[in-house]
């Protein structure tokens, strides 16, 4: 499948992709991983009329930690998040989530801002990315801009971000005590249902929960229902099981496709909570 | 058109390309190197994985233009001076391949997974050949392959 045809070119920094942007007019896109875009691209549903490619700016890779908090470049790459020691001791359900990302080819080219700006209904990132109520670095013609998670992702593909603006990193407090769990669709491994919980635990109780799903939806959404169960609870077998149970029931839009009803990914979401919670506490107590 | 400078099997290669060919076409179409087989065109099969700077990628869903200046190492690259690479020596040996179509993304796949896992349990061979589809033989034989050039090395 051949893409329709476009002019390329590669920014150097991100001041010279931000001003590659502007001069397009709107008739350009950004590629890093090309891991969403370019299958778009060759199905023809996509067809910018330029690619500006980010993929090589320095400033754009890398995970540093910066004070209390992690940052992680926008177009680092999902294996370097699955594999980096610091990621896996401070906050290791994130990369337990990158390294379920796609398949291995996929996570040596796809990147975090890529799948965060493309927001598939399905991708993984988005539901880590608003438990860990992360912020989302981004530069525009205005300047640097900062996002939460919590309103960075609004509809089906939508999100919070100009189409002459550059996600440049996302930063967040890591945290131990957290969970993804995920339903893979066998071939492509998109989520299904993917669940991330993060449980902030004190003396065997639970002071506060994030839970949100991807996969189900439009877009990845944090389902306040279970967290609000949860909320000054005992963490037990039966509190887990309880808040789960009611997982997605003020979920309004559910998806269904040919790789699942409705009716199935609803009953899957309180299984999946239930996972992920199940492991944010194995991971508090370990 | 743009012109590419890619390294290919350690031989600098240059090729005059319209933006929108893939890396997959470049390779087999200007280079002649037909040994990686486009399969699902579609980002799934794996049937196209090459090595670009070093690690497994799908050749179908890159530009050639966004491997300008990287290195690539197809099948062909693999052998060296005459010797089959320890993973084709496998597959030949523990029949890893039965119409041989996934052949060459699976061994492309499976020298990133022994380098980043040079002894894996079966449960990692699968995951590292999550990526690429066989229709023929079950798997079975093309993870006995890899734990057989695992275990050779």
């Amino acid at each position: 499948m051949i893409p329709t045809g476009f002019e390329y070119e590669r920014a150097t920094s991100v001041a010279d992709a931000v001003a590659r942007l502007r001069a397009s007019n709107g008739a350009a896109k950004l590629i890093a991983g090309g891991h969403s875009l370019v299958p778009l691209m060759k199905l023809r549903l996509s067809e910018p009329g330029r690619l500006i490619d980010i993929a090589r700016i320095p400033e754009l890779c890398g995970i540093r930690q910066v004070g209390d908090a992690i940052e992680i470049g926008a177009a680092t790459v999902h294996h370097d998040v699955a594999t980096s020691p610091l990621i896996a001791t401070r906050c290791p359900m994130l990369a337990e989530a990158a390294a379920e990302i796609g398949d291995p080819q996929v996570r040596n080219r796809g990147t975090l801002g890529g799948s965060l700006a493309h927001a598939d209904p399905s991708a993984d990132y988005p539901a880590v990315i608003l438990v860990l109520n992360a912020t989302i670095h981004i530069v525009g013609p205005g300047g640097e801009r900062v996002v939460q998670a919590a309103t960075f992702f609004k509809d089906l593909l939508t999100v919070d971000l100009d189409p002459q603006e550059v996600i440049v990193s996302v930063r967040f407090k890591p945290v131990v005590s957290a969970g993804y769990a995920k339903l893979h669709q066998r071939a492509s491994h998109y989520a299904i249902v993917g669940v991330a919980g993060v449980l902030d635990i004190q003396g065997g109780v639970v002071r506060s929960a994030c839970v949100a799903v991807t996969g189900a939806s439009t877009h990845a959404m944090r389902l306040s229902n279970v967290e609000h169960a949860l909320a000054g609870q005992p963490l037990n077998d039966e509190s887990i099981h309880k808040a789960a149970s009611i997982a997605g029931a003020g979920v309004a839009v559910v998806n269904a496709d040919v790789h699942a009803s409705e009716e199935y990914r609803r009953a899957m979401i309180p299984v999946f909570t239930k996972r992920a919670l199940e492991k944010a506490r194995a991971r508090s107590s370990a | 058109m743009s012109q590419v400078a890619i390294i290919v099997n350690g031989k600098a290669r240059k090729a005059d390309v319209e933006p929108r060919m893939l890396l997959v076409h470049v390779l087999r179409e200007q280079f002649n190197l037909t040994g990686t087989h486009l399969g699902c065109d579609t980002s799934q099969c794996g049937a196209c994985t090459v090595l670009v700077d070093g690690r497994s990628a799908k050749s179908c869903t890159i530009f050639a233009v966004q491997a300008d200046g990287s290195e690539v190492t197809t099948i062909e690259g693999l052998a060296t001076d005459g010797q089959l690479h320890p993973l084709q020596k496998g597959f030949w040996d523990a029949h890893g391949l039965q119409c041989g179509y996934c052949t060459p993304g699976m061994i492309m796949s499976a020298v990133t997974l022994l380098r980043d896992t040079p002894d894996p349990t079966e449960a990692q061979i699968r995951e590292g050949i999550a990526g690429n589809l066989c229709r023929c033989t079950g798997y079975q034989h093309i993870v006995d392959a890899i734990q057989l050039a695992a275990g050779r090395r």
